[in-house]
């Protein structure tokens, strides 16, 4: 491809992917060991193995059932073999991942046992992997990509430089027409009102209330001192004091544009633009369920080091902090620390920032990819029955 | 003016022209430190009473026991104790207005 020219995958439902993964989906945790053991045998394919779809019901089984169908269906995945441990659910996921067009084959263990299913399961996957070897990229536009963003790890350099770098790309990606996801809503506390002010209509802003004041609620009925998490240690080891320095810094990111919509985890935006959506702070779990939303590139500023990647959707970390970027460089994809010593302006970093997308996008490795950061993470919302 | 913190490179960054603290840029010995600011052109200097490392608050003004401590030009938290230009600004004499210990 010229310089300068995007590439990436479009799938049969007209998404735009930037990366061409076959997976091995579970449906449980029963089926772990058999999605792993066809991942052995087929090297190429990647099985994400979770904890949970066993006795779960209403709102938590709900969000499960989301974030895996959407898991299969995102367009970083070209192609899905789901195994269960019995054929209703499964049947369920693979039918929810099939609506994306894309190739989806299913096994159930019971009558069969893990050896005959891992056996047929290696055989259709082998056969996916080597179809979707031949799908070629194509030309796309930076605005079909759909990108997220979370912070983690974060310290006061966070809001002084590595978050404002993200928020000029969010800027830039949402002025040429590109969707973006930030969630995060307890670490908004102290800041909520800031979004809250951004949101583009009446009802975006009460939705977006009626889930700042959700999750208020859960903390507050726990009963607990959630000053011993947040800020974690991490984060007041790295100079920050209170949550609401810290959600200062986190919607630096968020740039300067309204919120278009306030999405429920897991949900596919539908509005171009700056969208919100419900999701816990933590990592590995706010970054599951973007991914699950058709997210395919992810963003994520740390301020100590926070090392986290997921299995499709390609991680771009960065940091303002010297100490981070020398000691932690495996984990950095760009170091922005020159915005501390007024090295470089944010424009600058923003341009910086933008390269490293437009290179990750066109299938550059990131430095969760090389060193094989897949953390996956299926949020519960209550205990199973 | 005298600076045992670097010979006239900033130290310390604020993010508004207003704020009650600024973040150190570099680990800070007690001293004169040069203050940057992110909105203006503006640029201070602050005696730094102890030694602050890297990414950690120091106050630009005095803040009264109690009272409302601004960063970002909003309210961070409040203060535990007076505080005084030129003092280490953190969880010791800083606390959450929203989040508070169960008790």
């Amino acid at each position: 491809m010229a310089a300068g020219v995007l590439s990436g995958y479009r799938r049969p439902d007209g998404r735009v992917g930037i990366r061409n993964h076959v997976i091995v989906l579970p449906v449980d945790d029963l089926s772990n060991a058999a999605a792993e053991a066809v991942a052995r045998v087929v090297p190429g394919a990647l099985a994400l193995p979770h904890a949970y779809g066993r006795l779960q019901f209403g709102e938590d089984l709900e969000l499960t059932f989301r974030t895996l169908v959407g898991t299969g269906a995102n367009p970083n995945v070209a192609a899905v073999v789901v195994i269960g441990i019995e054929p209703s659910w499964t049947d369920r996921l693979a039918d929810g991942i099939a609506e994306s067009g894309k190739p989806v084959e299913r096994f159930s263990i019971e009558r069969h046992g893990d050896l005959e299913t891992i056996a047929g399961a290696a055989r259709a996957t082998a056969r996916l992997l080597q179809d979707a070897s031949e799908t070629a990229r194509v030309p796309i536009e930076r605005s079909e990509v759909l990108i997220s963003i979370k912070c983690g790890e974060s310290d006061t350099t966070s809001g002084l430089g590595s978050n404002p770098t993200v928020g000029q790309v969010v800027d830039r990606h949402v002025e040429e027409g590109g969707t973006v996801i930030f969630g995060e809503t307890t670490e908004l506390t102290g800041g909520e009102h800031v979004i809250s002010s951004r949101c583009a209509t009446d009802e975006v802003r009460s939705c977006f209330q009626a889930f700042f004041d959700d999750y208020r609620a859960t903390v507050e009925a726990a009963g607990v001192d959630l000053l011993g998490s947040q800020p974690t240690q991490g984060n007041i080891r790295g100079g920050l004091s209170t949550i609401e320095e810290k959600a200062m810094g986190n919607i630096a990111k968020t740039g300067t544009h309204p919120v278009v919509d306030a999405l429920a985890p897991a949900c596919r935006p539908t509005r171009t633009g700056l969208n919100f959506m419900d999701t816990s702070s933590a990592a590995a779990e706010c970054i599951t369920l973007m991914a699950a939303a058709g997210a395919v590139l992810h963003l994520f500023p740390t301020g100590q080091g926070n090392i986290i990647g997921h299995p499709i959707e390609p991680v771009v970390k960065l940091t303002a902090n010297p100490i981070t970027a020398s000691t932690m460089s495996e984990h950095i994809d760009l170091d922005v620390s020159g915005l501390l010593t007024q090295a470089y302006g944010l424009k600058e970093a923003g341009d910086q920032l933008m390269e490293v997308v437009d290179r990750t996008i066109n299938g550059r490795f990131t430095a969760a990819e090389a060193i094989g950061h897949r953390e996956f993470v299926l949020t519960k919302l209550y205990r199973s029955a | 003016m005298a600076d045992s913190n670097g010979s006239g490179a900033v130290g310390l960054l604020a993010h508004r022209d207003g704020d009650a603290v600024a973040v150190a840029v570099r680990d800070l010995a007690p001293g004169e430190a040069v203050v940057a600011f992110l909105d203006s052109e503006k640029r201070d200097t602050v005696s730094v009473k102890q030694e602050v490392p890297l990414g950690h608050k120091v106050a630009l003004a005095d803040v009264a026991e109690g009272a409302e401590v601004i960063e970002y030009g909003e309210r961070i938290g409040l203060a535990t104790k007076p505080i005084t230009r030129g003092e280490h600004v953190h969880i010791h004499n800083l606390k959450s207005a929203r989040w508070q210990p169960a008790s």
